[in-house]
């Protein structure tokens, strides 16, 4: 699914990447880009900051509705198959018990429900990221390698409405960027 | 190396009850409803003797529970070296500190022993073979000493956490933290071996024929949810009538409703799988027991508690904004105690009505006798002490606190 969407701005550039010096001017930084109204934007750290998705003005994820979703749905098929196949399929008197015992049929149930839920999770959250990426711009930017390791970078892509190659690079240089740079799709 | 001055984070006033707070006057309260509660259970109790020897039992089991839940929690609090609780640990050690009082209250029970105890009737084991089989261990002189010794493992360790974390208050000593964790260890296996024998003892030998190997745990399940539920009422209430408001926050709520949460689902986890092997199996011996909750109106009390004590519950504290909300904690708080009530009651007094469920005001009466006394003792000692450990070493990270 996530292969099929179209994940990077289209046009010559990608957008502009500027790097921080600290947390906390990362932190302020973003403060500012959210409230200047940008929308398709993103901040990159080599740990996690505090707060950080306050300042850049994140929604919730929907990933917890989703997880509970597919926790149902699992439970409701495991209930359901056991149900069908003691009751309806293929009858069995197994213990003294009547076909529809429910008590026997919550094990599964709990375990499909988890299963479910667990998947629901993973593919999910890997689906919101846009999650498998095989090639980013980003990593066009030598400075950018060291996101892991001591630098703070906001990056600014080229298809938001408000994005301007000058005007938002002297605003990421007013915020106190040490470094900004443009870079090609 | 940070110095004394700097590890203080709290003034004590700000984390005591002022002079003239309403909440000065709880253990006044207490004591008047322990009183009336006690006269009452003596006018109707005269009469009934049975009946108020199974409604008091009930009663002392939900405090007992809600004390060794709050036991539990400060001891694993220490052994985790969590941090998020350190600012409502104070409720665990007031809770917990009320087991000395349990064991008085354990002794009205020793004079109607013959009501609730069907073994330790003279010659009892005369025509029965199982309770014969059984008597070395069901007898009354054993059963004396077994009540003595959890009385004295849980008294002990409680007055020892309860003085040396008071006395850290004043004195600010890390290393009381330290020796403090190491001795949390054993002190869980000591609880958890005195405490399943103590349910085996008080609950599963109302019916002498029955067991379940599983009891201990259940009894666990029950005691611990119960007391995190009773932390979900007192630590909203507390920021409501203005007392740590600043410290307390929702950060905590939510880490407080997580536990409700996970507990919740913890209990109904060891509640089926009691049930479970026990129906599958489907050994007389075993079965006797859920039979009798099976059948007639005791099977609508089952059905309250699968819906009641996790169905409703489960979902309802599912989201975050209930967790972080005080008045949603407190209300799921308050739900979840009263179905570990339903849960105690439901285990303890089909032995006396196996034809049906019958409330009776006994039960309200020893209800209130034993929860004045409860919640006075509890109230008593708030007044006396800080609210929150205020010298504890790492209260600042406590006071820091944030969900990621």
């Amino acid at each position: 699914m996530p292969l099929l969407l179209n994940r990077l701005p289209p046009g010559p550039h990608y957008g502009l990447l500027a790097e921080f010096a600290t947390p906390g001017d990362l932190y302020h930084a973003c403060e500012r880009v959210r409230d200047a109204g940008f929308t398709r934007w993103d901040a990159h750290t080599p740990f996690p900051v505090h707060g950080l998705e306050g300042a850049m003005g994140l929604r919730r994820s929907p990933l917890p509705w989703i997880v509970l979703g597919t926790g149902l749905t699992g439970a409701a098929l495991g209930f359901g198959l056991q149900w069908w196949v003691h009751a309806s399929a293929y009858p069995l008197v197994i213990s003294g018990k009547p076909y529809f015992s429910w008590p026997a049929f919550i094990p599964i149930t709990f375990e499909l429900g988890v299963l479910f839920a667990a998947l629901g999770a993973v593919f999910a959250m890997l689906g919101l990221n846009r999650l498998p990426m095989h090639y980013h711009p980003l990593f066009r930017s030598k400075v950018f390698e060291r996101v892991t390791d001591d630098a703070f970078f906001i990056s600014i892509e080229s298809w938001d409405p408000r994005f301007d190659p000058s005007a938002t690079s002297q605003l990421l240089q007013s915020l106190g960027a040490r470094n900004v740079e443009l870079l090609e799709s | 190396m940070v110095s004394d001055s700097e590890r203080v984070a709290l003034r004590p006033e700000q984390a005591t009850i002022p002079p003239g707070h309403p909440w000065n006057r709880i253990p006044l309260i207490g004591a008047v409803c322990a009183v009336l509660g006690a006269a009452l259970c003596a006018v109707l109790g005269a009469s009934n003797p049975k009946q108020f020897f199974f409604s008091y039992l009930v009663s002392f089991l939900f405090f007992l529970s809600l004390a060794i839940g709050g036991l539990f929690f400060v001891l694993i609090q220490y052994a985790s070296q969590g941090r998020w609780g350190i600012v409502v640990r104070r409720v665990g050690e007031t809770v917990f500190t009320t087991l000395p009082l349990m064991a008085v209250l354990f002794v009205p029970l020793l004079f109607g022993m013959g009501y609730l105890y069907p073994w330790s009737v003279p010659d009892a084991a005369q025509h029965d073979a199982l309770l014969r089989w059984k008597a070395p261990f069901l007898n009354v002189p054993f059963f004396l000493i077994r009540a003595a010794v959890y009385f004295a493992c849980w008294s002990f360790i409680a007055v020892l956490y309860y003085r040396l974390s008071r006395g850290q208050d004043s004195t600010g000593d890390p290393s009381v933290s330290a020796r403090l964790r190491r001795f949390a260890g054993p002190s869980i296996i000591v609880l958890a071996l005195t405490q399943t024998f103590a349910s085996v003892d008080w609950i599963v030998s109302l019916t002498p024929h029955w067991y379940s190997t599983m009891f201990g745990v259940y009894f666990f399940a029950g005691s611990f949810v119960g007391f995190i539920a009773l932390l979900s009422v007192v630590a909203p209430a507390m920021r409501r009538a203005g007392l740590l408001e600043a410290i307390i926050t929702p950060e905590h709520l939510h880490d407080i409703g997580k536990f409700l949460f996970a507990f919740t689902a913890f209990w109904a986890y060891i509640a089926f799988s009691q049930f479970l092997l026990i129906w599958y199996a489907n050994l007389p011996e075993e079965t006797i027991w859920f039979r009798a909750r099976l059948e007639g109106s005791w099977k609508i009390v089952s059905m309250i508690l699968m819906a009641g004590h996790f169905g409703i519950p489960f979902f309802y504290l599912m989201g975050r904004a209930v967790k972080r909300t005080g008045w949603t904690l407190a209300m799921g708080g308050a739900w979840i105690l009263a179905m570990h009530f339903l849960d105690l009651y439901w285990q303890v007094m089909p032995t006396l009505h196996p034809d049906g469920v019958h409330p009776a005001v006994l039960d309200a009466a020893a209800f209130v006798t034993v929860g004045g006394c409860f919640a006075g003792a509890a109230g008593w000692l708030m007044r006396r002490q800080a609210l929150v450990p205020v010298r504890d070493p790492r209260l600042a990270e406590s006071l820091a606190f944030e969900n990621a």
